[in-house]
């Protein structure tokens, strides 16, 4: 079956090329935090996630189109990502009032 | 200039929605998968530091290693998405040529993979060693299909195009499968986060 797309103004490969430069400058950072865990602490893991949820928020915006694309279909995978994530929220919840909180060495 | 990938309808085929039926399925099973995979390292979190006996992530994980099969990773997403754009412009030569890397990479990602496993498995870590073990190969071992069956996909697609059986008129199909593959690149992105980078 043939497709005929609608044409509608996106990004192109500059864009995908600086989506990639900022992919890769947040890892670099992300390991230097690793590298220097012993000098921030507790700002340690807080770091490291919001250079991940960077990371995510740009693939799933630009290479996933999803910032292009129609908003049901960005609800239906935060949908995913919102039953995932209080799944998790729960379950850390429980494991703290019961006294074994999660990160623990 | 114009892309194809915003709100495409294959043609002959109409949606209350206006997004294809391809397009739908893919985002909902995603989103599925992604409950799949908050499971997975829900259970990971579970156990992580209640390790009765060693080896210990320290111990083994190398961090250079995988910080480099993760820049892998990222830049077959980018060679998914450049091949994507070649296709739309009806250049096949350079979408087979993407096409082929975005493979490659996947290819290197998953024998770093099994390199990695077969160290940790000489280094005593294994499926059934302790907590760690088990919660980390399932964890990455499931990742680590779902590259696998992308990789399957994607060759797939590059020999039809070969053949002429997939064409610029087959852009909204094609983008279904980058998809995927954007999706075993996100996850791998929170798997490095969390298991090899979050500290101890």
């Amino acid at each position: 079956m043939h497709e005929h797309p609608t044409a509608h103004a996106q990004p192109g490969p500059a864009t995908w090329v600086r989506v990639l430069v900022l992919l890769t400058i947040a890892t670099i950072l992300e390991v230097l935090t690793y590298v220097f865990e012993s000098t921030l602490g507790v700002l340690t893991a807080p770091i490291l996630m919001i250079f991940a949820a960077v990371k995510f928020v740009l693939v799933v915006a630009y290479y996933m189109h999803l910032k292009f694309d129609n908003r049901i279909l960005t609800g239906i995978f935060a949908w995913g990502m919102l039953i995932a994530i209080s799944i998790f929220a729960a379950m850390a919840a429980i494991y703290h009032i019961y006294g074994q909180p999660l990160l623990t060495p | 200039m114009s892309h194809a990938t915003g709100h495409t309808l294959p043609a002959g085929e109409h949606t209350v929605t206006g997004i294809s039926h391809n397009r739908l399925l893919m985002w909902t099973f995603l989103a599925s998968d992604c409950m799949f995979f908050g499971s997975l390292i829900w259970v990971y979190f579970a156990y992580r530091g209640r390790y009765f006996e060693g080896p210990y992530p320290r111990e083994v994980l190398d961090i250079p290693y995988t910080s480099v099969s993760a820049a892998v990773l990222l830049l077959s997403s980018f060679a998914i998405v450049m091949a994507l754009t070649a296709l739309e412009r009806a250049d096949m030569r350079g979408f087979r040529g993407w096409l082929l890397g975005t493979i490659l990479l996947g290819a290197l990602f998953l024998g770093g993979q099994y390199y990695e496993f077969t160290t940790f498995y000489h280094e005593g870590l294994t499926l059934t060693s302790n907590l760690f073990g088990t919660t980390f190969f399932v964890l990455t071992g499931f990742h680590g299909t779902h590259v696998f069956i992308g990789i399957v996909w994607l060759l797939v697609q590059w020999l039809l195009s070969l053949f002429g059986k997939l064409t610029p008129a087959h852009v909204e199909r094609f983008f279904v499968t980058t998809l995927y593959w954007h999706f075993v690149d996100i996850v791998w992105i929170i798997i490095f986060m969390l298991v090899y980078l979050m500290p101890y």
